[in-house]
């Protein structure tokens, strides 16, 4: 099952990162959506791949199932997957407000900071 | 030379004083004002008498030393070295120390930064002090960068001037590149020897003149010394220090600071001299300056760079003598090391003086202070002609001894530089000392008057010093020229120096070709100036601006460096990231042959098939989605794709979580996106387009190899097993996913939970932002205000 | 969304929503669950709430800010841990009680209520997120 999961994987970051190329925020913003949930499968893929079992003991168990899925990875993404999501509001509300205030969506033409007219650094002491 | 015996324990008490003065100079300067200057004197005073202590027991050819450990790990001790050589500079260090903190608190009497000002001066001091008492390498070189740090700290203490900033940034610059070549020059002297210890590298001068790191060493140790004491060309900072207060000038810039190149070289002497590399460069380099800085003083017409200029002179005059490297150039080298810096600092007091009372250090304004200033006048006549080498002071032994050094080596050349360049010191001390206070008095931006106690104790001190060190010369020598030149030399030398010439020898006939030549000077220095003037300004370039060049053209090309890399398009930064992404994931697969073999075994189930196909499609709607909606609803099929596939292949939690997410992520995103376009599918031309799709799906098959490649190595189970067994025997949870959360990496969770907190603050704060002007308006932006 | 049906439905979904985030966190240690969970169920109750009645009636009817219930989230997670220094044992080692209340043995312990800090810090930042979003939309 890994290997086509890989390739999944494989997908998912081509995908996402040929969206965050572009010069549109938009486009980029859910270049990075998608790259969260391409990242949570590579760990998840990592930490090998079993069928249906979750990791939760039996109430009589003091040990997983025979063939349980590995709990580790699934620990790391679930933290994971809420903090992208934060992550992803940020930015989104910052795109929005960049929007708002630059009156633009193009990266290219967001230039506050930057400057076309550089005046370059200053001279002297 | 005898091995070091241990050296009194309150040696390391000396050192730490001068920097715990410095933290209670400020305020003690608040609490007792002016008389706070007599106290914090009695550091330096009491230092200074301590030191003498050590005289005799050095002077019978005694070597001590005693040290802590400092970074053991790589053998650093904070270690001393007290003989010859580094008592006399200790002595040095704190006796015209003691002066000049008393001079500090009359000079900068109420200036309200006169605590920090204190506070500089102690620590400088106490990093000084460190230099010269240093015996570990590693020690010499924190304390050597320690005196360019304090340096850098009074030259820009008038930080709002730009004539001040840009002289202690100079400074800091040329001395600290000379740090960084000591630093190097240690380290490869550690290398030749195996040991770092000044007390042993010195002993072992044969190593290292037979290594093949000499020459490395050799260039090294002269970039530390040159830029420190200013020789020609890196000189140029020193006469731009005068920027600094003139108590700064008197003691780093003249006594002490400028000499730690000299000490350098005294102290390596035994290791480095007498080579034919040695004997060559250091008497150019110092010819050249000796010839230059005099040259340069005469220009002048500020009494502190006329000293200043002297003082490059006089170091270059130090340099020659330590080159020529024969024990009666070493012995004149040590005398007039002494002198100048008697002579040398009591000039620059008065001058301050001077300037303090007067309100102009300019010589062409000032005249007839003779009557209002005659402490001052007797001070700066007696360091005068000391500078001159005239007797009975002992600025005339010292010249004495210096041309017997240079007449014995039988290089003509060298003598001629050094009465060319004594001659027009002679000059320029008497323009110092003569022009201010005699002739009809001139009338100066102040009423002058005579200096208080503590400004005109210094140079009066310094002048009885003089005095006395030629009036009781066998005692003097005995004591401090005898050991220090022994350490210079590696051995015992007893010098025979003299006040009265016992007969009619070469360097008695060159004192009095001197003398005549300095006097003619004297006559025509007002013509002489203007000819150097004219001179320079035909040249039109000196090094100093050639530093503002040198400066220039390094913004110039950071700022060239910083358009290339930095141009501020984000595609670019992203195109280069992915492309190094996919270069640092596929290469070393490639190139190591770690490539995944060619995968085979299990297909997947119908349903499971058909959950990543679905995952796919929403990827590819997501990528040429031509509106907001579809590109969002696409967003949503392959975030709910993958929650399903973390159902099937046993991950309850994350698929609950991932359905609340994309849940949550469609709803924010339908929120916004509602406000902006979407636009059309692309801006990007096609070429763009194919490079970027190329860069994408390099880096995706790059994480894919690299997946695959992880999965077909074995698996190390280590810390599953460790949570499976422990999370219900020992942390009570049968949800193994869940207690790894909250009870195994709890630590990790509760930074998780403080970083979602501070999203949601950062956002809160982000939409509460009022809304301001646009700052590139739009037509659009513009209408909807 | 401003119809009659979800404006009806939605109280009943939200409360419904309401009990089901504490109990999946509460089962979270021996069942599917926990507090990153249950809080995404809770703010998405929030959230629905938002856009059925408005975001005005959400703010009235949580009482807090949302941001004062996530760093009072913070504050519970943070001082279970801290419980376990009082204990003399190391930062956030678990404690565990099983107390008889009614005849019934209830599992207290450390990790329960870091847990549930886990909860309100998850729903009072994601709610906030979602309710300051709905806001500027001016209460559709």
């Amino acid at each position: 099952m890994e290997p086509w999961l890989s390739g999944l994987v494989g997908l998912f970051f081509a995908a996402s990162l040929y969206m965050m190329l572009s010069k549109k925020i938009i486009r980029i913003l859910l270049g990075v959506a998608m790259l969260g949930n391409g990242v949570n499968l590579l760990l998840f893929t990592a930490g090998r791949i079993t069928r249906d079992v979750p990791p939760i003991m039996p109430l009589d168990a003091y040990a997983p199932p025979e063939g349980a899925a590995n709990a580790l990875p699934q620990a790391l993404i679930l933290t994971a997957i809420v903090i992208s999501f934060s992550f992803l509001a940020f930015l989104l509300v910052l795109a929005f407000r960049a929007f708002q205030d630059l009156g633009t969506d193009d990266t290219d033409a967001m230039r506050v900071a930057e400057p076309l007219a550089d005046p370059g650094p200053p001279r002297g002491y | 030379m005898p091995t070091p015996i241990s050296a009194p324990g309150w040696l390391l008490l000396i050192l730490a004083a001068p920097f715990l003065a410095a933290l209670l100079a400020p305020v003690l300067q608040g609490i007792a004002g002016r008389v706070s200057a007599f106290i914090l004197a009695l550091v330096p005073l009491a230092s200074f008498a301590a030191l003498l202590t050590l005289v005799p027991e050095v002077s019978a050819g005694a070597r001590m030393t005693i040290g802590l450990d400092w970074w053991p790990a790589y053998g650093v001790r904070f270690s001393v070295l007290v003989d010859g050589l580094s008592l006399t500079f200790a002595l040095l260090v704190t006796g015209i120390g003691t002066l000049i903190v008393l001079y500090s608190g009359g000079y900068m009497k109420g200036h309200p930064q006169a605590g920090r000002f204190m506070g500089f001066i102690l620590a400088f001091m106490g990093a000084m002090l460190g230099l010269v008492l240093a015996d570990d390498g590693i020690t010499l070189f924190v304390m050597w960068e320690a005196t360019s740090i304090t340096s850098f700290l009074l030259i820009g203490f008038d930080h709002a001037r730009a004539a001040a900033r840009r002289a202690a940034l100079q400074a800091l610059v040329i001395t600290g590149a000379g740090g960084l070549c000591l630093l190097a020059a240690v380290v490869l002297i550690g290398q030749a020897t195996g040991t770092r210890t000044l007390s042993e590298i010195v002993a072992s001068g044969e190593t290292i003149r037979g290594s093949a790191l000499y020459l490395p060493i050799f260039i090294l140790v002269l970039g530390a010394a040159f830029t420190k004491s200013a020789q020609v060309p890196l000189h140029v900072w020193l006469p731009n220090a005068m920027e600094a207060p003139t108590p700064v000038s008197a003691f780093l810039h003249s006594a002490t600071m400028v000499k730690a190149g000299v000490y350098l070289l005294m102290r390596l002497h035994p290791v480095l001299g007498g080579t034919p590399e040695w004997t060559t460069v250091l008497p150019l380099f110092g010819g050249a300056t000796l010839i230059t800085g005099t040259i340069m003083a005469v220009r002048q017409t500020d009494l502190k760079l006329m000293l200043a200029q002297t003082t490059v002179a006089s170091l270059g005059l130090l340099v020659m003598l330590i080159g020529v490297s024969t024990e009666a150039a070493i012995v004149g080298a040590v005398g007039y090391l002494l002198a100048h810096a008697f002579f040398k600092g009591a000039l620059f007091m008065v001058a301050g003086t001077i300037d303090h009372e007067a309100g102009t250090r300019d010589v062409t304004r000032l005249g007839g202070l003779r009557a209002a200033m005659p402490v001052t006048f007797v001070s700066a006549l007696v360091a005068a002609v000391s500078m001159a080498g005239l007797p009975p002071m002992i600025g005339f032994v010292a010249k004495e001894a210096l041309y017997l050094g240079f007449d014995e080596s039988g290089r003509t050349a060298l003598v001629v530089v050094a009465v060319a360049g004594n001659a027009l010191m002679f000059v320029i001390g008497f323009a110092v000392a003569l022009k201010p206070f005699l002739g009809p008095p001139v009338k100066t931006p102040k009423h002058a008057h005579e200096g208080p106690f503590e400004l005109t104790v210094g140079p009066a001190v310094l002048g009885v010093v003089g005095l006395g060190a030629a009036l009781g010369l066998g005692g003097f020598q005995a004591g401090l020229i005898a050991p220090m030149a022994s350490a210079v030399a590696g051995r015992p030398i007893a010098p025979e120096l003299h006040l009265i010439p016992t007969y009619v020898s070469m360097p008695l006939i060159l004192s009095a070709v001197t003398v005549a030549l300095g006097i003619v000077g004297y006559l025509l220095l007002s013509p002489a100036r203007a000819a150097v003037a004219g001179i320079q300004s035909a040249i039109g370039w000196g090094p100093d601006r050639g530093f503002d060049q040198v400066v220039a053209a390094l913004v110039a090309f950071a700022a060239l460096v910083t358009r290339i890399v930095q141009p501020g398009r984000l595609e670019l930064y992203m195109t280069a990231m992915v492309a190094f992404i996919a270069a640092a994931l596929l290469i070393p697969l490639i190139t190591l042959g770690e490539m995944p073999s060619w995968p085979s075994g299990d297909r997947p189930l119908l349903k499971e098939a058909a959950v990543m196909l679905i995952a796919v499609l929403g990827l590819a709607a997501v990528v040429v989605a031509r509106t907001r909606l579809t590109a969002i609803v696409s967003l949503g099929i392959q975030g709910f794709a993958v929650a399903v596939l973390f159902v099937l292949f046993g991950a309850p939690d994350l698929a609950f979580t991932q359905f609340m997410v994309e849940t949550l992520s469609v709803v924010i995103l339908a929120l916004v996106l509602t406000r902006l376009n979407l636009g059309e599918r692309d801006h990007r031309p096609r070429w763009q387009m194919a490079l970027d799709a190329t860069v994408a799906t390099a880096a995706g098959l790059g994480f894919a190899a690299l997946l695959l490649k992880v999965t077909q190595v074995p698996f190390d189970r280590t810390l599953t097993d460790f949570y499976d067994a422990y999370a219900r025997s020992i942390a009570h949870g049968r949800n193994i996913v869940n207690v790894i959360i909250v009870d195994f990496r709890g630590l990790d969770t509760l930074g998780e939970i403080a970083v979602v907190m501070v999203a949601g603050l950062a956002i809160l704060a982000l939409v509460r932002i009022k809304s301001r002007t646009p700052i590139l308006p739009t037509p659009e932006t513009g209408k909807r205000k | 969304m401003n119809t009659i049906i979800f404006r009806t439905i939605s109280p009943l979904l939200v409360s419904l929503m309401l009990l089901f985030s504490v109990f999946i966190t509460l089962r979270g240690h021996n069942e599917p669950g926990g507090g990153f969970i249950g809080g995404l169920i809770a703010a998405s109750a929030w959230a629905l709430y938002g856009l059925s009645h408005g975001v005005p009636t959400v703010r009235r009817a949580l009482r807090f800010h949302p941001m004062e219930i996530a760093g009072f989230g913070l504050f519970l997670a943070a001082a279970t841990g801290i419980l376990s220094l009082l204990f003399a044992r190391n930062f956030m080692t678990g404690l565990w009680a099983f107390p008889q209340i009614l005849g019934v043995e209830v599992a207290l312990s450390t990790p329960m209520f870091f847990d549930i800090g886990v909860y309100f810090v998850v729903m009072g930042s994601m709610a906030s997120i979602a309710l300051s979003l709905e806001e500027r939309e001016g209460g559709v």
